[in-house]
């Protein structure tokens, strides 16, 4: 549905999206590169599980969150694409791990 | 908050209401509250205050029945609560605090302290550094913003006239009826019942009456949502049911600021990272800062004026645990039926030396 507008982009960067594998051109975001892969939705609301893709794409409206190299709820449309970076779908809330972080 | 709850209840009884509210912006310790409905605490110094708490607080399972019918979910649970220690002096206070509060109440207070091992039972995320809590089986909590439009919607339904953006200026005494003058128009009534929390003051001396309100804010940080982790409210820290978790308690005098300061919130979030490690690794979403209404002894102001019969005045910190029971006994005090004793311990009179 989505493609990019210039066509000098080079698609060199690699990104895995919910354990699939996409290049996807650098200096984007990772909201960006989730609508040009196509993908139909970004997260499941922590509330009802709604599906949700991203809205305002300027990190005022916090519908774009996903799990981003292993951390929760991080603004997909406020993060750029990173060789090698490993993106999942947010689905419902975050887990915190009781007793990790205790000495 | 008060306004909506004492309004439902005199509609309860059959009478013909008006709420005038003020604007969305107006100071309002209904729309930024921490949501506990809580007798921890409450009344160690003043007996009434500890007794009227458990009445409201015994009411509440009913008015949270009752609101049902409005398809507002207030997510109200009581499943008991904690306030936490981290040094011994804070587990002598506490624990003298607590007994005397059971003492003020003849016994209807139910608490536990609970040393470390038992509390991390409870609690297992709870640190090291939590040498114990109090723990009352009659704590609870409620989603604060769900009440409100809860008992709204109530009140309405109920054959209430709620009139929002409706600053009253003027309230007039004329040939035994009040005039109220308001941005939306004029009122009459034979009764006014002031529930305006901080700008109580202010109306209340139109009426010859001095009521002693101040400001004391309190700045609260709003996490992302998780996954339910903290099955209880604590008085800090609290995970509401949509998962954010609330973490506040600073008491600042600040005047008529409701904004929010970097020095206290990075104390609240010291705090709650000592008692809750894994917070640590949260985010947070949304931080701001609201007004308490507070006596000069911090209980209930429940007066009636003696120039001008028929004005009430209903002043509080804890709108939110007594809602129960400004919705219910309060009412027959303001209707002039029999009403329970414990109401005229609020009245004024207190202060005169």
């Amino acid at each position: 549905m989505f493609k990019v507008l210039d066509d000098n982009h080079e698609f060199d960067t690699q990104i895995s999206f919910d354990g699939k594998d996409h290049l996807v051109p650098s200096n984007i975001t990772v909201a960006a590169a989730a609508l040009l892969i196509g993908v139909k939705s970004i997260r499941e609301t922590p509330v009802t599980g709604a599906k949700r893709m991203p809205l305002c794409m300027m990190g005022v409206c916090y519908e774009c969150l996903m799990k981003i190299d292993g951390v929760g709820n991080q603004r997909s449309c406020q993060t750029l694409v990173r060789q090698g970076m490993v993106i999942e779908r947010q689905i419902g809330a975050t887990e915190v791990e009781a007793g990790y972080y205790e000495a | 908050m008060v306004g909506a709850a004492t309004a439902y209840g005199l509609a309860k009884q059959g009478q013909k209401v008006l709420v005038l509210d003020g604007e969305d912006l107006t100071l309002s310790a209904s729309k930024a509250n921490f949501g506990l409905v809580w007798v921890q605490g409450k009344g160690w110094d003043h007996a009434p205050y500890a007794q009227w708490c458990q009445i409201a607080t015994n009411l509440w399972p009913e008015l949270s029945d009752e609101l049902k019918a409005t398809q507002v979910d207030i997510s109200y649970q009581r499943r008991g609560g904690f306030d936490f220690c981290i040094n011994e002096q804070e587990w002598q206070e506490r624990e003298s605090m607590m007994s005397a509060l059971w003492k003020n109440t003849d016994g209807m207070f139910e608490y536990e302290m609970l040393n470390h091992s038992k509390l991390k039972k409870m609690i297992p995320e709870i640190s090291k550094s939590v040498i114990g809590a109090s723990f009352s089986p009659q704590d609870g909590h409620v989603d604060p913003l769900a009440l409100l439009q809860a008992l709204c919607k109530a009140m309405q339904n109920l054959g209430v006239t709620y009139m929002g953006n409706c600053l009253v200026e003027a309230i007039t005494p004329t040939h035994g009826e009040y005039v109220v003058k308001g941005a939306k128009g004029v009122f009459t009534a034979g009764k006014i019942v002031l529930c305006a929390g901080l700008a109580n003051g202010q109306l209340g001396e139109q009426l010859g009456m001095n009521i002693p309100v101040v400001a004391e804010r309190g700045q609260v940080l709003i996490t992302e949502r998780l996954k339910p982790f903290l099955k209880w409210p604590t008085l800090n820290v609290r995970q509401t049911a949509q998962g954010t978790v609330q973490i506040g308690d600073s008491h600042e005098d600040v005047g008529l600021n409701d904004g929010t300061t970097p020095e206290v919130l990075k104390q609240i979030a010291q705090r709650a990272v000592l008692m809750f490690p894994l917070l640590s690794s949260v985010h947070l979403v949304r931080a701001w800062g609201g007004l308490r209404i507070l006596t000069p002894d911090g209980n209930p102001i429940y007066q009636q004026s003696t120039s001008n019969p028929g004005v009430f005045s209903v002043t509080c910190h804890s709108g939110v645990t007594l809602a129960a029971a400004h919705a219910g006994p309060l009412c027959d005090w303001i209707l002039g039926d029999s009403y329970l004793p414990v109401i005229e311990q609020f009245s004024m009179d207190r202060f005169d030396v």
